[in-house]
């Protein structure tokens, strides 16, 4: 695991059934091009998150494929639309294996 | 506003530069939209792609996609090392075809977004960002 | 002629966003949507010589994309240090077997913190820095190790300081115990160092405003600090921009942590007396 990777998350705690919200993500992650070389001339391998999906109950909302391009620290905002109660649930996908998870559940009425 | 000859000649010279910029890659963007679109043709409506004309900074561009009824989303940067930027695919409880998120580039260059409908056609939207290179920075 | 007319159009056409930059702008900071940020302001009394009646926050300077990072604390990438340093507010560390929190309780026992220093510490009769007394507890009351001075745990736990006060106006004493060290920090902006042989003041008092290469000069405020940039994606502290400032001059530079510096960061934050604690703020 990457060291120091925490996911911040923006939710609504509450919407109406069948509201479309706005979520915003952002996880402190290097996001290692590939492209950079060390002091030394050799080339820092590749090490960012390669994907992100956001599910409610189950659902999918977006999947998301990462490139090298993303900017460190990677931000993406969206629009989910909330059927009824339940859990938002977010995954990150590391280069190394890792996997960051987080979650927010949203009432409804 | 007042030119002298030098500032005409400077900025003339600025002008001749900036469309002279080189836009690599253009083999590995042709096989990315080719993987992505199987070939087939992209109506030029349909998707839009919003970016800044310039990037304050390289390493942090913000861009946003909107293509109501796609299914999916890619972005490509055509003048990176890589064209590769993001994919979004847009699952059944998005309440939107858009998303934003932020970039790199690698210098000016043409940032490309196509859209796959739902219905299997394409829709294309590019937009040129010019990325200065900074003085001191604060 | 007719090919006169032709470059001179495409001159104004090029020239034209390079221009529009050129004056820093006179966007309102609110962020949040509620915590007004002053970003503009009558200059302190002790700058009555310099020239410059309005002081400006370095925000003024950058382009919309980038100001806009600033306004929502979500957009603000400086944001995530600041929630990685409430796990070190919280982490036991040292001999001690304590934490900031053992003393300190909330972060929010901080308010008011950023918006004085670099302060008089009796005690210690010195002037410190919120990094010098950060480091301070961490090696006499926590029995840990001192962090770097600019290094990323400080930076963080600098800009977690900050947010406690953002809003309040940056308020430096200036005369007092501090006034030698005040009197050498304005001695070392008005040294012209390197083989560029500039001085703060050359690009930041004399030339705000203007562009260098592609860049556009702010004041060189430091009430936004510790700052995220988009360059290089982290926090950046005082010192360290301190360093790089007087490294673009081709000098040697003094050390971050350094006396110097810490007269430096006094002088330069009584310029800023006036403007809204911003930090953790977003620039280019």
């Amino acid at each position: 695991m990457a060291s120091g990777v925490k996911p911040r998350v923006k939710v609504p705690k509450s919407a109406e059934a069948g509201e479309v919200v706005t979520i915003k993500t952002l996880i402190s992650h290097k996001m290692e091009s590939g492209q950079r070389k060390d002091k030394d001339g050799n080339v820092i391998p590749r090490s960012i998150i390669n994907r992100f999906t956001c599910d409610f109950n189950g659902q999918n909302v977006v999947d998301v494929e990462l490139f090298s391009a993303i900017s460190t620290n990677p931000y993406f905002e969206f629009e989910a639309t909330i059927p009824e109660a339940g859990d938002m649930k977010f995954t990150w996908y590391d280069d190394d294996g890792s996997v960051y998870e987080e979650s927010k559940s949203i009432k409804v009425g | 506003m007042e030119f002298t000859r030098r500032d005409t000649l400077a900025m003339g010279l600025g002008a001749a530069v900036l469309s002279m910029v080189p836009f690599r890659a253009s083999a590995a963007v042709d096989a990315a939209v080719e993987a992505f679109t199987g070939g087939a043709d992209m109506a030029a409506t349909g998707i839009e792609l919003t970016a800044p004309e310039i990037a304050e900074n390289g390493n942090t561009v913000p861009i946003a996609v909107n293509a109501p009824g796609a299914t999916a989303i890619m972005v490509l940067a055509a003048g990176n090392p890589t064209p590769g930027v993001v994919t979004f695919k847009f699952g059944p409880l998005a309440g939107s075809q858009s998303a934003s998120t932020r970039i790199r580039l690698a210098g000016t260059q043409d940032v490309v977004a196509i859209a796959k409908m739902a219905d299997g056609s394409f829709a294309r939207a590019a937009s040129t960002v010019k990325v200065t290179i900074g003085g001191c920075g604060g | 002629m007719k090919f006169k007319a032709l470059t001179a159009a495409a001159a104004l056409l090029i020239a034209m966003p390079v221009m529009s930059l050129a004056e820093p702008d006179d966007d309102h900071l609110v962020i949040n949507g509620d915590l007004e940020i002053v970003t503009k302001t009558a200059a302190p009394a002790h700058m009555e010589e310099t020239g410059i009646d309005t002081i400006m926050s370095g925000w003024h300077f950058r382009a919309d994309e980038t100001q806009q990072l600033e306004m929502d604390d979500f957009d603000n990438p400086g944001m995530i240090f600041v929630d990685q340093a409430i796990d070190s507010w919280n982490a036991v560390e040292g001999s001690a077997g304590k934490s900031c929190a053992s003393c300190h309780d909330d972060p929010s026992s901080m308010e008011g913190v950023r918006a004085v220093y670099p302060k008089w510490n009796e005690a210690a009769g010195e002037v410190r820095t919120i990094a010098m007394q950060v480091n301070d507890c961490r090696t006499t009351r926590m029995g840990a190790e001192a962090w770097k001075y600019d290094g990323g745990d400080m930076a963080s736990m600098e800009a977690l300081i900050s947010v406690q006060s953002r809003g309040m106006p940056v308020n430096v004493a200036i005369d007092g115990p501090v006034k030698a060290v005040w009197d050498q920090g304005k001695e070392l902006y008005y040294t012209r160092t390197g083989q560029l042989d500039l001085s703060c003041a050359s690009c930041h008092e004399q030339n705000y405003g203007n562009m260098i290469r592609a860049d556009h000069l702010s004041q060189g405020q430091i009430n936004g600090f510790p700052t995220y940039r988009l360059k290089n994606a982290k926090l950046n502290t005082v010192h360290a921009r301190f360093k790089g400032c007087i490294r673009d001059t081709r000098a040697e530079t003094y050390k971050p942590g350094s006396d110097e510096f810490v007269a430096l960061e006094l002088y330069v934050a009584s310029r800023g007396n006036g403007l809204s604690v911003e930090g953790p703020s977003v620039r280019n």
